[in-house]
């Protein structure tokens, strides 16, 4: 799923300070899911920001809405009948959701209330970790399924650096170093010797380094 | 050691004729000042076979490597020039290697480089484009077969000398020597290892590395750090990522008079030399003597190891 975290309220308020009619965007999918976009994430930001805007003298109205996707055209379509009574949207959704909303109404100017952060998983209830930055073209069965791009601070294809101690990463003590996962996970299945190859230049044309990527299937195409 | 031919590199022909040798390195300044190396670069005249010169080191920019490799060629060293995969993607890279082999440098050493989060910049994007294995296959490559990563050819092919590093107290230890041992198959010639204050950890590593039969393929020069103070000690032990310094080195800093530290670290620093030159497969020794430059000398006279050949 996409992982996003709410940007500070000092900075959502500063952004809607023109606005007084407001359309509050969330998505039912990824921003749901890692607590941060859903309706119940959307009534919190509605209510502090009428509250603020109450006790400044200056009151806004409103509209919360959760879309089940804004990522999606069949969805996003369902704003037409009310966007244009509001001045602006804050969006709630990941930064596809925000940049698709805007490409759908370009008369409106569509805020985001989150800074869209990875790919990633829940590890554990409240706590979500990277695990995929989409290059492209997959390596996990050289790697025995732990992602070196993502995994690795910096996406070392024949890892470890000199920095790995104690199974940690030299950026910081609370992330656990990539390759240390990957010797490990070699050793469990009896693979060490696979170590030993060494992984060419990656083509990083398949990733973002090659422009914004588009897959079109032409079969489903109507 | 796979290939047959001289790059012209003072350190290689050392190496080859089986001399023990000495390299150091200069650190350049955060500055544009070259009379900074030209100081450091007058300490180690006479005292080593080659120097290196460490690219933006810890993240923190300095002087280009390319630069103070020049200034210091200019005095008549060998210099041996650092390139991370940091800061530079491979079009970079490859354009740096071809600019310092038309200026007469003939030693890279090929390294990951530290995160940028410990430099002055931590909000800096990372390249690590290519990695430090694929560097080492790629001025191989370069050097060997007159060839680009593209696979395209060079016309006027460098001839390089090249080198890795390899930090025998880092993590998972068990792969530490087959780390070596995946860049040698890449082509590296000499490696220089991480600071040796654990003799004992490092032994093993040698006899690892040595039932892979990588000493017989890849010239090994153990790293040596003096250590300037007990702060030092204590903030490279707990700070540094992948530094193994057993308590009883600071103990014994700790055990002489304030005055005498610095002694007693150069003292450390030449015991090393003399442990680490009776293993079996060491073929010279790297002195990191960072920002005691002028110490060298001193270290290099009471190994046994002047004068150089």
């Amino acid at each position: 799923m996409i992982v996003a975290n709410r940007k500070p309220f000092e900075e959502i308020i500063e952004m809607v300070k023109p606005y007084s009619r407001i359309l509050l965007l969330g998505c039912n999918e990824c921003v749901t899911v890692c607590a941060v976009g859903g309706a119940k994430e959307v009534a919190v930001l509605a209510s502090e920001v009428r509250l603020f805007r109450q006790k400044e003298g200056r009151p806004v109205e409103i509209k919360e809405l959760t879309l089940e996707r804004n990522c999606d055209l069949e969805y996003v379509e369902t704003l037409k009948p009310i966007i244009n009574d509001y001045d602006v949207v804050i969006s709630m959704a990941c930064g596809c959701g925000i940049q698709f909303v805007g490409e759908n109404y370009r008369n409106k100017i569509i805020l985001p209330a989150v800074n869209t952060s990875f790919e990633g998983v829940t590890e554990e209830h409240g706590v979500w970790t990277e695990r995929c930055q989409g290059c492209g073209n997959c390596v996990l069965d050289k790697t025995l399924g732990i992602c070196p791009v993502t995994r690795c601070a910096k996406s070392l294809f024949n890892g470890p650096c000199g920095g790995s101690q104690d199974g940690k990463c030299e950026v910081d003590k609370d992330i656990p170093c990539g390759w240390q996962l990957i010797v490990d996970r070699y050793k469990e299945m009896n693979m060490l010797e696979k170590y030993l190859e060494i992984q060419p230049a990656k083509d990083w044309s398949t990733s973002r380094d090659g422009g914004p990527r588009k897959r079109i299937r032409e079969d489903l195409k109507i | 050691m796979n290939k047959d031919m001289n790059t012209g590199s003072n350190l290689e022909r050392v190496l080859k004729s089986g001399t023990f040798a000495v390299t150091s390195e200069c650190g350049p300044p955060r500055g544009a000042d070259p009379e900074v190396i030209r100081k450091k670069g007058s300490f180690l005249k006479g005292y080593v076979d080659a120097v290196n010169v460490t690219d933006n080191q810890t993240s923190v920019v300095r002087m280009s490597s390319f630069s103070a490799c020049l200034i210091l060629k200019e005095m008549g060293f060998n210099p041996v020039m650092q390139m991370v995969c940091r800061d530079r993607n491979r079009i970079a890279i490859q354009s740096d290697i071809l600019g310092a082999a038309a200026l007469g440098i003939n030693n890279i050493l090929c390294l990951s480089g530290d995160h940028q989060k410990f430099g002055d910049h931590p909000g800096a994007k990372n390249v690590f484009d290519i990695d430090s294995m694929q560097l080492i296959q790629c001025v191989r490559r370069m050097t060997d077969e007159g060839k680009f990563l593209s696979g395209e050819e060079i016309k006027g092919k460098p001839n390089i000398f090249v080198g890795c590093v390899e930090n025998p107290f880092a993590d998972p230890f068990e792969i530490r020597a087959m780390r070596l041992a995946k860049k040698v198959k890449a082509g590296a010639e000499f490696v220089q290892t991480q600071c040796i204050f654990n003799v004992e950890k490092f032994e093993k590593w040698m006899e690892m590395v040595r039932d892979l039969g990588l000493n017989e393929k890849v010239y090994i020069l153990a790293g040596i750090t003096p250590m300037k103070s007990i702060g030092m000690a204590r903030y490279m032990k707990n700070s540094v990522p992948g530094m193994d310094i057993p308590e009883e080195q600071i103990e014994r800093l700790k055990n002489v008079p304030k005055e005498r530290v610095a002694e007693e670290g150069i003292k450390i620093a030449v015991e090393t030399i003399g442990r680490v030159k009776t293993i079996k497969g060491v073929a010279g020794v790297h002195i990191m003597a960072i920002e005691w430059e002028e110490k060298v000398p001193e270290i290099v006279k009471s190994a046994w190891l002047y004068p150089r050949p």
